[in-house]
């Protein structure tokens, strides 16, 4: 794990949304911390190389695009993990995928821009893999909020 | 809740030009507008009207929470009356140490859990900790549980349209 400093955790920690929508955003974003808008981009930079950020920019919600977004799992055979992770990854509709502790080991989300687009990744995932590909669609969204603060 | 808000073309192109993240350079939005076709002051006004219309949910770092200590990961799930789960899940998604808390079909004989909360910690102890919090709000009302902690993240692409 890349270590991270002071600097580091306070950008991570302030910029988790609310970039500014101006001409020089980093700059002003910069100010706020107390930086140079070259340092903040500079920072940015590292660490989206050592990927301390998956990326910075925004974060669509899919569904109010008209698309659908599904949380799946297979029970996959431990023999057959890494070429089944690989089958399943392949999709683009797949958006993540973690191996988790259960009989159902493999947890994946497919993200579609078209409603019909769900069906039709499970049917390939279950063509591919001879797997049953068990889906559960939300029913209810009670909260949604993946802010955290930089612990490390 | 879920219903999709009216995007025009430029709109779409507005999203693949910047869902892999906003140029690091001084003016972000005046490549970004370049590379589309618009102004600087057109990309601002359209990623404003996608933030207020909720297809954006926000603009900024996304950390891969591994790398800043987040390294116990607990999906946990609940198999919740289904008269108590609405009112108990806004409950649970108000903790503030859940990430998400959605309501889910159960896939009964083999997975009777409708509730689901992802939980976050630096240790596994304290994730269980955490469940047991969850478990206490619940009560009665949860017939049982359980935690998925995530072993191995196999993809993590963010979503692509």
């Amino acid at each position: 794990m890349p270590e991270l400093d002071a600097l580091d955790r306070r950008i991570i920690d302030n910029l988790q949304g609310d970039f500014p929508l101006c001409d020089e955003p980093y700059a002003v974003a910069a100010r706020q911390l107390g930086i140079s808008g070259e340092e903040l981009l500079e920072r940015l930079r590292r660490l989206l190389d050592t990927r301390v950020l998956t990326r910075f920019g925004p974060l669509v919600h899919i569904e109010r695009m008209g698309g659908a977004f599904v949380l799946a799992a297979l029970q996959v055979p431990d023999g057959r993990y890494d070429e089944v992770a690989d089958l399943v990854n392949a999709l683009p509709e797949v958006a993540h995928n973690y191996r988790r502790e259960h009989a159902l080991n493999m947890w994946f989300v497919l993200a579609t821009e078209a409603q019909d687009g769900i069906a039709a990744a499970i049917a390939r995932i279950e063509e591919a893999t001879g797997l049953p590909v068990h889906a559960f669609p939300k029913e209810r969204e009670y909260f949604v909020e993946m802010k955290l603060a930089a612990r490390a | 809740m879920n219903g999709a808000a009216k995007l025009d073309a430029v709109d779409r192109a507005l999203i693949v030009a910047t869902q892999g993240g906003l140029p690091l350079v001084a003016r972000p939005y005046h490549v970004v507008g370049e590379q589309i076709g618009i102004g600087a002051e057109e990309v601002i006004a359209r990623l404003q009207a996608l933030l207020e219309a909720g297809v954006i949910r926000r603009i900024g770092a996304v950390p891969n929470h591994y790398a800043i200590g987040w390294t116990a990961n607990g999906m946990t799930v609940w198999d919740v009356a289904d008269e108590r789960v609405d009112a108990l899940g806004v409950r649970v998604g108000s903790l503030d140490f859940v990430t998400h808390c959605y309501r889910r079909p159960r896939a009964l004989p083999a997975w009777p859990y409708n509730l689901f909360a992802m939980v976050h910690g630096s240790s596994r102890d304290e994730v269980r900790d955490k469940a047991a919090r969850i478990a206490a709000l619940l009560g009665e009302a949860s017939r049982g549980g359980d935690i998925l902690f995530s072993t191995r993240i196999l993809k993590k692409a963010g979503l692509r349209i």
